[in-house]
């Protein structure tokens, strides 16, 4: 039998914590109390505090049947398009979790943070190699923060030039928080539209570069996973009027050890941590976004910087242009551990092998997918594809149809209806570490469902059939959200 | 998703390639919505972000956006001028864009600074041709 490798299994219903609350259950025994009991101020107490009232097993199994009810990176594959899914090591964890590493303290002061400085110190030095850039602020919480700081750093140059500037070309396939980024910064957004083939032309922007425009930020590669192959020459027509390249390297783990991209004329960068380099993401938990920039531009990184002042590691904080301080002390440290240990642990030919990894397998994809899904833009892709639904129009059959059902089948949906470009968009990205046994199973399940659409729509309407919750009532949550807790 | 043939589409209203509409009022004032086409493409619409009275705008300016199940949609303004109403029942109910997409989802009230610019919109013969370019 050609079993799947979705099934369904024995799932809990589970009431809130607050519906199992029993009064007087405790699940500890608190100690007696040894200090004399004062009163508070009645400002500083309130009646009525609603906490549940559960034992240790009523609290471990509520988590537990919570966590059963979720699809993660752990239970199976997720090529969430855009996003970089991918399995993180846990050696990564393991060595964030050190009682050395995770017990250390911001205010013991430099003398006794040696460690950690040199482990901020030397991951600086590396995200600066692996990327061609000069100088690196590991202290952006994350990556939209990452572009703010970035963003923040072209407006500061500018300033220090004499003159600001009003505006910022933004391509159609940028990242959503490109523009948002810029806004911060007074920018209006400028939008230049990619050609038919989904890349960047040098032509599109000299019609907008003008010397009231501070510059350009590109992802590269882009939203449709396609390497912007002009770019030296789109960055040099940038410069000569005097703007600045920003570079979103959030798909940075399509070019590493291939592409620097401080080589073909890109200012600022950001690179996300939490996607590229072996921090889980999108649970909401911490990330990173470090930037990195060109030798002209670091006089205006965010303070504190890490630095080696002979043998010893210090914090500058005295740099009179910086922007000044993106975040409290200096980042996310736990992240940066992760990056650390993922870096030295995968050495520079296990970098390029992850590139590698992560386009060979959504070329894969996307050959042996494009015959059952239409694609818009037939040519070789970088770390992710871009499909559509038209080939299931004449069946009524929605991309969505298809995201839910794949759920059925065992694997997370991909990312649906974006990038904008593509109408109908179903992105796929599988990463580096899945093998190909599991990409065939995914390749597999994806034509099961194509050939569904043709003969038994109905499954797909209703997908997905056989999760603890079937298809949601997306627009009646939207319109009427429950913010209930 | 409803076939080209199976639009509806006033022969009184103006269009424009971003799909709006425009219906010239009494006076130098127009009203402003989406097509069928843009509401029947966009989906099951959750908000729409109606901008401020008062607000002025030009031609070609995104001055409302439109949220669907899909996606957030930017509205452009047909014509140059100021909102001088807008529909607030849309705050409770942006489903009457998908329901009534001509009269109750009507989305803006403009009074024109350059009523000529009505005469660079589409009429529906010329809107028809975009969309099936």
């Amino acid at each position: 039998m050609n079993s799947q490798i979705g099934t369904s299994g024995l799932i809990f219903n589970e009431p809130q914590l607050w519906d199992k609350s029993i009064p007087g259950r405790c699940g500890i025994s608190i100690p007696s109390n040894d200090v004399a009991k004062i009163e508070l101020s009645k400002e500083l107490t309130r009646e009525n505090v609603e906490f549940p009232e559960l034992s240790e097993p009523d609290v471990v199994r509520h988590y537990t049947r919570l966590s059963q009810w979720n699809f993660g990176v752990d239970s199976g594959m997720y090529p969430l398009g855009s996003c970089t899914m991918k399995y993180n090591p846990k050696t990564n964890e393991v060595q964030a979790s050190k009682q050395e590493i995770a017990g250390a303290h911001p205010l013991i002061g430099d003398d006794n943070s040696q460690g950690a400085l040199k482990l901020m110190y030397d991951l600086q030095v590396m995200l600066a190699e692996i990327t061609g850039m000069h100088a690196t602020t590991v202290q952006p919480a994350a990556g939209a923060h990452g572009e703010l700081a970035g963003m923040l750093i072209i407006h500061k140059y500018h300033e220090k030039k004499g003159r600001q500037r009003s505006k910022i070309i933004i391509p159609d396939t940028a990242h959503g928080t490109n523009p948002a980024s810029a806004t911060l910064c007074g920018y209006e957004s400028i939008k230049v539209s990619s050609d038919e083939n989904g890349v960047l032309t040098p032509e599109a922007v000299a019609e907008l570069m003008d010397e009231d425009t501070a510059g350009i930020m590109i992802t590269n590669p882009n939203t449709l996973g396609l390497f912007e192959k002009h770019i030296k020459e789109i960055a040099d027509l940038v410069h000569a009027k005097g703007g600045l390249v920003y570079g979103d390297g959030a798909n940075m783990n399509a070019i590493m050890g291939y592409v620097k991209p401080g080589e073909i004329g890109i200012d600022v960068l950001h690179l996300n941590l939490h996607k590229t380099f072996a921090t889980p993401h999108g649970g909401g938990g911490p990330g990173s976004g470090p930037v990195v920039v060109t030798k002209e531009l670091e006089p205006f990184l965010p303070v504190p910087i890490i630095a080696k002042n002979n043998d010893k590691y210090v914090i500058i904080e005295d740099m009179p242009d910086s922007i000044g301080r993106m975040h409290t002390f200096y980042g996310h440290f736990n992240v940066l551990v992760k990056a650390y240990s993922y870096i030295l642990s995968m050495g520079a030919e296990g970098l390029k092998n992850v590139s590698e990894y992560a386009v060979l397998n959504a070329n894969y994809i996307k050959e042996s997918l494009k015959g059952v899904l239409n694609l818009p833009y037939d040519r070789p892709c970088m770390h992710e594809c871009v499909f559509n639904d038209k080939k299931q129009a004449q069946f009524h059959i929605t991309t969505m149809d298809m995201a839910k059902r794949l759920l059925d089948l065992g694997f997370h949906p991909p990312t649906v209806y974006f990038p904008l470009v593509v109408e109908g968009a179903f992105m796929v990205e599988p990463t580096e570490t899945e093998s190909k046994q599991t990409i065939d199973e995914f390749i597999n399940a994806v034509k099961t469902i194509t050939q569904e659409a043709k003969e038994n729509p109905e499954i797909l309407h209703s997908a997905p059939n056989i999760t603890k919750v079937t298809r949601l009532d997306e627009v009646q949550a939207a319109r009427k959200p429950c913010l209930r807790g | 998703m409803k076939e080209i043939n199976q639009l509806e589409l006033p022969e009184d209203l103006k269009y424009t390639k971003s799909h709006e509409w425009v219906k010239k009022n009494e006076g130098d004032t127009v009203k402003i919505g989406l097509s069928d086409y843009a509401q029947d493409q966009l989906g099951e619409i959750v908000f729409v972000e109606v901008p401020e009275v008062g607000g002025t705008f030009s031609k070609g300016d995104e001055f409302a956006n439109v949220e669907s199940v899909k996606a957030v949609s930017e509205i452009y303004l047909p014509v140059s001028g100021e909102i001088i109403a807008v529909n607030e029942e849309l705050e409770d109910a942006p489903e009457l864009v998908n329901e009534s997409c001509y009269d109750k989802g009507w989305i803006a009230e403009v009074k024109l600074s350059d009523p000529s610019e009505l005469d660079s919109l589409l009429d529906k013969g010329a809107y028809l041709v975009t969309l099936k370019g």
